[in-house]
């Protein structure tokens, strides 16, 4: 078992005709991803990665030609809500959204829309998702993790892969890892992932990385005290950050008081969690 | 990106708020014409970006051409909160009755634009937020429908505005909007939004902050960057896309991605040390960027020691140490470098870069170890 993405996910890629997009496909489709077809304006009709994946010219065309019941956007922040309203209208179920820097007020209306639709989206500026042995949705380099129990959510690209790579060290398997983004603006959150991993007979453990901005690692930890019997370990991002100074995600920026990473991680520690001093901690809370 | 308070003015005047008449003046000479030319009585405002201005003695009235003149001479001459005023707002002056907050800002958990409003404006806002939060009325706003007419009236009703200013009120309220959701604001704010003498409203102040990556939608608006508030490598290194922050320490660190760039820090100070710096080099760097990145690190003098952490996804390992390589061979770096590369194409970074004098590392804690008693000279 995982959450949101396994073995049979039907996938297909937004952009992945591009630099990028091509050399990310064929990291997913040498994974063992269920990668059905790629989507570029104008390209309908060829085969890339050796002939094994078709493109078609939109969503619909894709969605209709192959079954697909996922997408992963790699096209560029500034065409990207563009491209997930077509996979959400094209009646794709799960949207995957790596682009970064997608204007906040996009955002706003893209996420507006999804839950008026009932999509789900995770991202944007996200590492996207990996099922270990089974799916990797995006750009998380497959070989730093192996199936296990561990559920991981996480707020960052990078420092995620960081955690990945200290549990496999440590002989420590994932059930999914979900990189929900570091935008102000996301889709799917930390309590969605924690509801699910709660439900998830495979997850045993859950792993949460959050940083400073926002107050969604305390909104986490209020639904963890309530609703969470498994054990969790985090990680907040950003103790030394100066305050008013955006820290690269659009995201991370501690405001008027709020947003401190003291904050986060007393409210963590107040819920049960065991928060790590450094990520390769994160292992032997576990 | 922060809007000063003329360009802000001018663009809520394009939407239909009423403004004062004025005009912004970089001598003052032009200052004394400006007055002359708006009938003597005069407020000379410093355009910097920072508040407090009024308590810093940058905002003055004048009672005629000549007093604007002298105020102009010597708030041109400051600085403020170490900014330079190099521009003044000349605005004829307002008989104020009452002062109200108007101000449109993103609510990150509700996922909207929200509208708030007080009857005790030209204060902090957040201050008020803060003793008296009952004072604070707010509308949130459907991103895909936008501001509607009963919002503004219930925000008018709900700050205790006189009927006979609600029509006006309403137009103010929709052009506040229309401003914020044209330019791709983060803020937009009329603080004080006053009711004057003749019972005219008038948004007296104004401030607006751009959502930097809609700025692409607006070349217009991306030229009025303020250049001041920002510091030389900060500047330099917006041009490679690259986002770096510079800090007091004495260990530079380059690390792609951001939550991974604040970790790091984190990690250093966790072992002693003291980042000079944050610096993501971005997803999918280029030999080039990491070349820039490597530039702006090493122009801080303060730097004792670099620690260069990659770990590899969209960003490939050997790009980055075909970059690290060729910023050495034009810098020539005197200060050592641990370097840590996992991830996407770690392996054939870490053979480009085996034989380059640099001191290597597994993991995050043990690089950020070596760095720390590097920057201390035990190298």
């Amino acid at each position: 078992m995982s959450i949101f993405v396994d073995k049979n996910t039907k996938l297909i890629g937004q952009g992945i005709t591009g630099r990028e997009g091509l050399f990310h496909a064929q990291r997913m489709l040498e994974y063992g991803t269920n990668l059905v077809a790629g989507v570029t304006p104008g390209k309908g009709g060829e085969w890339i990665l050796d002939g094994k994946v078709p493109v078609f010219d939109s969503v619909k065309l894709a969605q209709e030609a192959t079954g697909a019941n996922a997408s992963v956007i790699f096209v560029p922040s500034r065409f990207a809500s563009d491209a997930i309203f077509e996979a959400a209208d094209a009646g794709i179920e799960l949207i995957v959204c790596i682009a970064e820097g997608i204007p906040v007020l996009d955002m706003m209306r893209v996420r507006n829309y999804l839950d008026q639709k009932g999509v789900r989206l995770v991202g944007p500026n996200c590492p996207g998702l990996l099922t270990p042995g089974e799916a990797k949705v995006g750009i998380i380099p497959g070989d730093i993790a192996i199936s296990g129990d561990v559920g991981v959510v996480s707020r960052s690209g990078t420092l995620t892969y960081e955690v990945l790579y200290a549990l496999k060290e440590k002989g420590m398997g994932v059930s999914t890892c979900v990189g929900i983004g570091g935008d102000p603006i996301n889709g799917t959150n930390f309590i969605d992932c924690l509801r699910l991993f709660e439900e998830d007979p495979k997850t045993k453990k859950i792993v949460l990385i959050g940083e400073i901005g926002g107050t969604d690692e305390e909104q986490a930890a209020e639904f963890i005290t309530n609703n969470v019997t498994k054990p969790v370990a985090g990680f907040i991002a950003g103790q030394t950050a100066p305050p008013g100074k955006r820290m690269g995600h659009a995201g991370a920026i501690v405001q008027g008081g709020t947003g401190l990473a003291v904050d986060k991680i007393k409210a963590l520690e107040d819920a049960g969690v065991r928060v790590a001093k450094h990520p390769e901690e994160i292992p032997k809370l576990l | 990106m922060k809007l000063h308070e003329y360009q802000s003015k001018l663009i809520f005047a394009e939407y239909g708020v009423p403004i004062p008449q004025g005009r912004v003046a970089a001598t003052a000479s032009e200052a004394k014409q400006i007055a002359h030319e708006l009938g003597g009585r005069v407020v000379v405002k410093s355009q910097v970006l920072v508040g407090g201005r009024g308590k810093a003695g940058g905002i003055r009235l004048a009672k005629n051409p000549g007093e604007a003149e002298e105020l102009a001479t010597q708030i041109l001459s400051m600085e403020i909160k170490g900014l330079p005023v190099r521009k003044v707002l000349v605005d004829e002056a307002a008989d104020i009755e009452k002062e109200i907050y108007l101000g449109i800002t993103n609510d990150r958990a509700a996922r909207r634009p929200v509208m708030m409003a007080s009857s005790e404006g030209g204060v902090d806002i957040e201050e008020v937020a803060r003793v008296t939060p009952e004072k604070i009325i707010k509308a949130h706003i459907d991103p895909l429908l936008g501001l509607q007419g009963y919002q503004a009236r219930d925000i008018a009703a709900g700050i205790d505005l006189p009927r006979e200013h609600w029509r006006a009120f309403g137009v103010i309220a929709a052009g506040l909007w229309q401003a914020y959701k044209k330019s791709d604001a983060n803020l937009a704010e009329i603080n004080p939004l006053v009711i004057t003498a003749d019972s005219k409203l008038l948004a007296v102040d104004g401030k607006m902050v751009l959502d930097d990556n809609a700025l692409f939608r607006h070349p217009d608006l991306a030229d009025k960057r303020d250049l001041d508030i920002e510091d030389d490598s900060e500047i330099e290194a917006r041009k490679y896309g690259l986002s770096y922050i510079k800090l007091d320490g004495d260990i530079g660190c380059m690390v792609n991605g951001a939550g991974l760039a604040m970790t790091t820090m984190d990690v250093i100070k966790h072992f002693g040390g003291e980042p000079a710096n944050f610096l993501d080099i971005g997803g999918g760097a280029n030999a080039e960027k990491v070349a820039a990145a490597f530039r702006i690190i090493l122009s801080d003098k303060n730097i004792k020691a670099v620690l260069i952490n990659i770990f590899g996804g969209i960003t490939r390992g050997d790009e980055v140490a075909r970059g690290i390589l060729a910023a050495m061979e034009e810098i020539k770096p005197e200060v050592p470098m641990v370097v840590r590369l996992v991830g996407t194409n770690a392996e054939e970074g870490r053979q480009l870069i085996a034989d380059a004098d640099m001191i290597t590392a597994e993991t995050l804690a043990g690089a950020a170890q070596k760095a720390v008693a590097a920057a201390e000279g035990g190298k």
